[in-house]
């Protein structure tokens, strides 16, 4: 039958086996599952500082933990989430696989680069690691100067070297895609014809290019000031320590967008599937990816509005910072356009589509409210930014890598994952998440400031609420890594397109032929064009 | 199996070698970019402060040999000259012109870095190293703080600066073999290209630190 023949049929996972065939490939596909496997690790390590984190605040005397440890555990949590899972996790492992195949290449345009950007992840992770197991850091994920440089005694330099290597994993990566969608298109395959997925990719590429090497230089600076003392960071010499700020959010608030924009393009594809439309508005919401990648370099300075940046300045950043949200809501409206008079079928990666696309917007709008300089003093260093940014990063971000797994998981596994489980886990991952940061908000707008382990007692209801809703949460992300791992042994087989989606990625068997296609496809039509696959289901 | 031809023939993701070789110059661009980001950070740090200690940078910039710099800068853009002399006889297929010029670049770009020791060790005995016991610039009465973070960003770009160099004589020197063992022909010399493109791109650096480092007290007296 069907299932023997593609079982039987030569594809990137059998074609050749050992440890050394996945260690020396240059097959994107299987670096990218290289990269699952090293994230999904980072992810849980993360997830058990965020756990203790959690546990710790469940009373208002900071009992379970020293306050010198939580300063730890925190900056530990944004660590590993931010730079180790965040920043990889849709470009490097949805992003490697699908967007060669997406575009119709054989591979990316630097098979070896790709391979080195893996292992230069691994390098960064295991520095960060060491630093971890040494005795950690305190500093925050931000490493604000001159607490970072000249008074902590953890291990500053260890993990930012660990970022630093991280970060060319980051630009290599970049720098490949960049080249791929340039150079490595089908014939047909124009610019405005690509999936707007490989348009967020890009989009993303570009600003991993021209930030990260901003933050190297920025933690080059810091090694520096740190072992040396030479005073580009330190007051008591003449140095000023808000310039490692702009310099670090020069990056780190476009990574924001490094972050956040491969998960709009993963919603992009989904929505369009399930709804069996094609996107609303396609033009506008490629378009809407590369302004937010140029916008979201204009804006740094909203970290700034009360570390003595001159009021005109906040004014100009604050101004800019509303202006996001021109491009963000384009994409929103136009996936609800995308819904409307659509056949809507509500598989699981749609559910995460559909939580993705309603947390984004709280994540989105609670940001103009961080961006007007009046109320950012209020809620500065709150609960409230935590909220936000866990809104934009877990229920956005998060949410769409999930939702993106599920959906190409047959693709790349050529299997199926347990469908009642699936949608049960997506339910418990949008309930947990609500229940854990909504309290957030209310507990930041309350006046309860971030990175302390002890509170006023007032504060323990909404803080329970919220630990609560974090073991909820967790469950939500466990049960996937269990039925994910089932079902690469037991799922049920998955067809070359079970979702009768549109995209190049469809068009080949499941799992891919190591060079991705038998013979390279001549595009023909545009994206989600329906008509064509209806002529091959009928 | 045949890695020898593989280098040498078209790579599997590749329908052309002219495809092959766009990509590849395209991938060397976007890098430089990345480098001018990664310069870029130092160059703002140095605008900053000088913007803001301008009397103490003129005195400490005009403690530097702007002698030596300027003939460092002949030497760098010399190495320019010969290095795109090497590009040439690689599209030309000419394998004797290729290793005679790189050759030529190699003794220039390590002149360079000679040159530099020497300036650093003279910083060394003159106390104008930041974080050292001792450090003392003359003339600049109790600002010695600025003084320091004039020397850290001399000793940080010229540094990165330098390193950058140290990758680039080594490139030169794997480019040396493997014209010698025969590698690049009038159809193949990509290699050859973009790495003069990098080598090009760490002399403009040079291009903008040396004015910026050695000659901004000339205005100011």
């Amino acid at each position: 039958m069907i299932t023997a023949a593609v079982q039987q049929r030569e594809n990137y996972l059998n074609s050749s086996y050992g440890l050394k065939s996945w260690l020396l490939t240059k097959d994107h596909k299987r670096i990218a599952l290289l990269y699952f496997a090293t994230i999904t690790l980072f992810f849980f390590i993360g997830g058990i500082f965020a756990t203790l984190i959690r546990i710790e605040l469940v009373t208002p005397e900071s009992d379970l933990v020293s306050a010198e440890t939580y300063n730890k555990l925190f900056t530990m949590h944004g660590v590993i989430m931010v730079f180790f899972f965040l920043v990889p996790s849709i470009p490097a492992t949805l992003g490697n696989f699908f967007l060669p195949i997406m575009i119709g290449a054989r591979d990316l345009a630097f098979p070896k680069i790709n391979l080195l950007s893996w292992y230069l992840l691994i390098i960064g992770g295991a520095l960060a690691f060491f630093a971890m197991f040494a005795g950690g850091v305190d500093t925050g994920w931000t490493f604000y100067t001159p607490y970072s440089t000249s008074y902590s005694n953890t291990w500053v330099i260890a993990t930012a070297l660990g970022i630093f290597v991280a970060g060319f994993s980051s630009i290599l990566t970049g720098l490949n895609f960049i080249v791929t969608v340039h150079r490595m298109r089908a014939p047909g395959m124009t610019f405005f014809r690509m999936p707007l997925f490989v348009w967020a990719n890009y989009a993303t590429a570009l600003i991993q290019v021209l930030g990260t090497p901003v933050l190297a230089v920025t933690l080059v600076l810091v090694f520096c000031e740190r072992l040396l003392h030479i005073g580009i960071f330190d007051p008591a010499l003449g140095g000023d320590p808000v310039l490692f700020q702009h310099l670090f959010w020069f990056y780190s608030h476009p990574a924001v967008y490094i972050m956040v924009l491969p998960g709009m393009g993963v919603i992009s594809e989904l929505v369009s599937t399930f709804s069996r439309k094609p996107v609303y508005g396609y033009g506008m919401i490629a378009a809407s990816s590369l302004s937010i990648a140029v916008i979201g370099f204009l804006v740094w300075g909203h970290h700034l509005f009360v570390s003595t940046q001159s009021v005109y300045a906040g004014m100009v950043f604050s101004f800019l910072s509303y202006f996001v949200a021109i491009p963000s809501a384009i994409k929103v409206f136009n996936w609800t356009a995308t819904l409307y008079k659509g056949s809507i079928s509500f598989e699981t990666p749609m559910l995460y589509a559909f939580g993705f696309i309603g947390l984004f917007t709280i994540g989105g709008l609670t940001g103009l409210f961080l961006a007007s300089l009046g109320l950012d003093v209020h809620v500065t260093d709150t609960y409230f930014v935590i909220a936000h940014f866990h809104y934009v990063m877990v229920g956005g971000t998060i949410m769409a890598y999930m939702g993106g797994l599920h959906y190409w998981w047959p693709k790349m596994t050529g299997r199926m994952y347990p469908d009642g489980w699936a949608k049960l886990s997506a339910g418990i991952t949008f309930l947990g998440f609500n229940l854990t940061f909504f309290p957030q908000f209310i507990l930041g707008y309350l006046g309860m400031p971030r990175r302390y382990a002890a509170y006023p007692p007032e504060f323990q209801v909404l803080h329970v609420l919220s630990s609560a809703g974090a073991s909820v949460l967790a469950v939500g992300y466990l049960i996937p890594a269990i039925y994910f791992a089932w079902s690469l042994k037991y799922g049920p087989i998955a067809g070359a397109n079970p979702w009768g989606a549109t995209g190049l990625e469809w068009k080949t068997s499941s799992p891919p032929p190591t060079h991705n296609f038998d013979e390279i496809p001549i595009v023909t039509h545009e994206a989600y064009d329906y008509t064509t696959v209806e002529a091959e289901v009928a | 199996m045949h890695s020898e031809e593989q280098t040498l023939a078209l790579r599997e993701q590749f329908d052309t070698a002219a495809q092959q070789r766009d990509a590849s110059t395209l991938g060397m661009w976007i890098f430089l970019i990345t480098e001018v980001m990664f310069f870029g950070g130092m160059f703002l740090a140095y605008s900053i402060y000088r913007g803001k200690y301008p009397d103490v940078f003129a005195v400490a910039s005009s403690s530097l040999n702007v002698y030596i710099g300027a003939a460092n800068t002949v030497v760098l853009l010399c190495s320019s000259f010969t290095m795109v002399m090497a590009v040439r006889a690689s599209q030309l297929g000419k394998r004797s012109g290729i290793i005679f010029w790189l050759i030529l670049t190699l003794i220039l770009g390590m002149t360079f870095l000679g040159v530099k020791a020497f300036e650093w060790n003279e910083k060394f005995e003159m106390h104008h190293v930041p974080g050292m016991a001792g450090f003392h610039l003359d003339g600049v009465g109790t600002s010695q703080g600025p003084a320091s973070i004039f020397f850290s960003l001399y000793f940080a770009m010229t540094g990165l600066h330098a390193m950058h160099m140290v990758v680039g004589v080594g490139i030169l020197t794997m480019l040396i073999f493997q014209a010698k063992a025969g590698k690049f022909s009038a159809e193949y010399w990509t290699p050859v290209d973009i790495s003069g493109l990098y080598w090009h791109f760490v002399d403009i650096v040079w291009i903008f630190l040396f004015p910026l480092l050695y000659l901004i007290d000339r205005h100011l007296k």
